[in-house]
């Protein structure tokens, strides 16, 4: 039975969709089935950075309006075969993303594959909640600016009220990943650090992703970070926060995009 | 611009933090509370006064108006003048008059911290 992973921000731009594909990309890589799902309805781009957008028939509303299979909608990747995209719909109204439709689709994945991992448009609306919906964890990506981290205690705040977990009474498993981060504009005071950020939202920590023209590259391409530039630092700084998915514990190290300046700061664990 | 201006002015993430901080706790006791509990009171007041009252369920208004120290809490029933009207003679609808009783009596109005 896989694990649904939500990946949310509120916030728009803070790095959901490459977090969505380099996650999903780093966890097929260790041999597990994972199926990505764009719930960004009218706004897709989790195919188009998985370099998969020429190859889109049918989509999620086509399938939840019995227009096409499951298994005709999901597109495997051509780089990694345990790893496949179910796309959102660029044309239809997102009202077609209906609360039953949403629950049937994901509980026939969970029988599919290891890991559900939905990547939620912005936003709290109807599209963000339904994302989050069904999720037994939930990856909270946060920019080191206050914006992202105010909406960022929203979303944590709608997590533990609108879920289906949270409405039986379970906790739902949350994890922070900090994107874009500069290290040494941190430790000028110039950035918002690590620890005023987990002070704040007091929610354990997944990764430090670096701020790097990796993730830019990678999405001009169409291959998710950690597989077209592996020996980079973002694709480590994923790599990572996989493994810890996976429940391994490593050491937390504050990446630098600077060669050789892999600064470890301190020894906090994500749970 | 002096030095000490230059310093100051680079350092604005202690700032932010404590921007944050503040911030936060005001939001965070805001949406715990106000969406759950004013649909509560709504609710369990209506329920209240539909005992003695016929009541519109959608002309009741709850809200809270925050202040620094206190909040108030306002409830706005609407009581269709239907009670005078049954008294002499059975109720005809053309003659109910919708007067909206904009009165808070001092029993409904509490004050939260």
């Amino acid at each position: 039975m896989a694990k649904v992973l939500v990946v949310t921000s509120g916030k728009g731009g803070v790095g959901k969709t490459t977090t969505t594909a380099a996650l999903g990309a780093a966890l097929a890589q260790s041999g597990q089935r994972v199926v990505l799902v764009d719930f960004d309805v009218g706004l897709r781009n989790l195919d188009l950075v998985l370099g998969a957008e020429r190859r889109v028939v049918f989509d999620f509303i086509n399938v939840i309006q019995g227009v096409a299979k499951l298994s005709q909608a999901v597109i495997r990747d051509k780089r990694i075969d345990t790893l496949a995209l179910l796309p959102a719909s660029q044309t239809r109204d997102k009202d077609a993303l209906t609360e039953e439709g949403v629950a049937r689709v994901i509980a026939d994945l969970r029988r599919m594959c290891d890991w559900v991992i939905c990547d939620s448009p912005a936003g709290i609306e109807r599209g963000a909640i339904l994302a989050m919906r069904h999720a037994d964890a939930a990856i909270i990506v946060t920019n080191p600016e206050v914006s992202s981290v105010r909406d960022s205690d929203r979303i944590i705040g709608l997590l533990d009220a609108k879920t289906v977990k949270a409405e039986k009474g379970e906790r739902i498993e949350k994890h922070l990943l900090i994107a874009r981060y500069d290290a040494a504009r941190a430790a000028r005071g110039e950035m918002l650090n690590v620890e005023d950020i987990l002070e704040i939202l007091s929610i354990p920590l997944l990764g430090i992703i670096p701020e790097s023209d990796e993730v830019l590259r990678a999405s001009n391409i169409g291959c998710p970070v950690t597989l077209s530039e592996a020996t980079g630092v973002t694709a480590r700084a994923y790599a990572d926060a996989a493994r810890r998915l996976n429940g391994e514990e490593i050491e937390m190290i504050v990446p630098s995009d600077k060669k050789g300046l892999l600064v470890k700061l301190f020894g906090r664990r994500a749970a | 611009m002096n030095i000490f201006g230059f310093v100051k002015r680079r350092r604005s993430a202690p700032v932010a933090r404590e921007r944050l901080q503040i911030l936060l706790e005001y939001e965070r006791c805001l949406t715990s509370q106000s969406s759950d509990l004013i649909a509560v009171l709504r609710d369990e007041i209506v329920s209240v006064v539909a005992r003695h009252v016929v009541v519109d369920r959608d002309k009741v208004q709850v809200r809270v108006d925050r202040g620094v120290a206190v909040s108030i809490l306002g409830v706005d029933v609407e009581i269709p003048n239907v009670m005078r009207a049954t008294r002499g003679r059975p109720a005809d609808p053309k003659n109910v008059r919708h007067v909206k009783s904009n009165y808070r009596r001092p029993g409904l109005k509490h004050e939260q911290r």
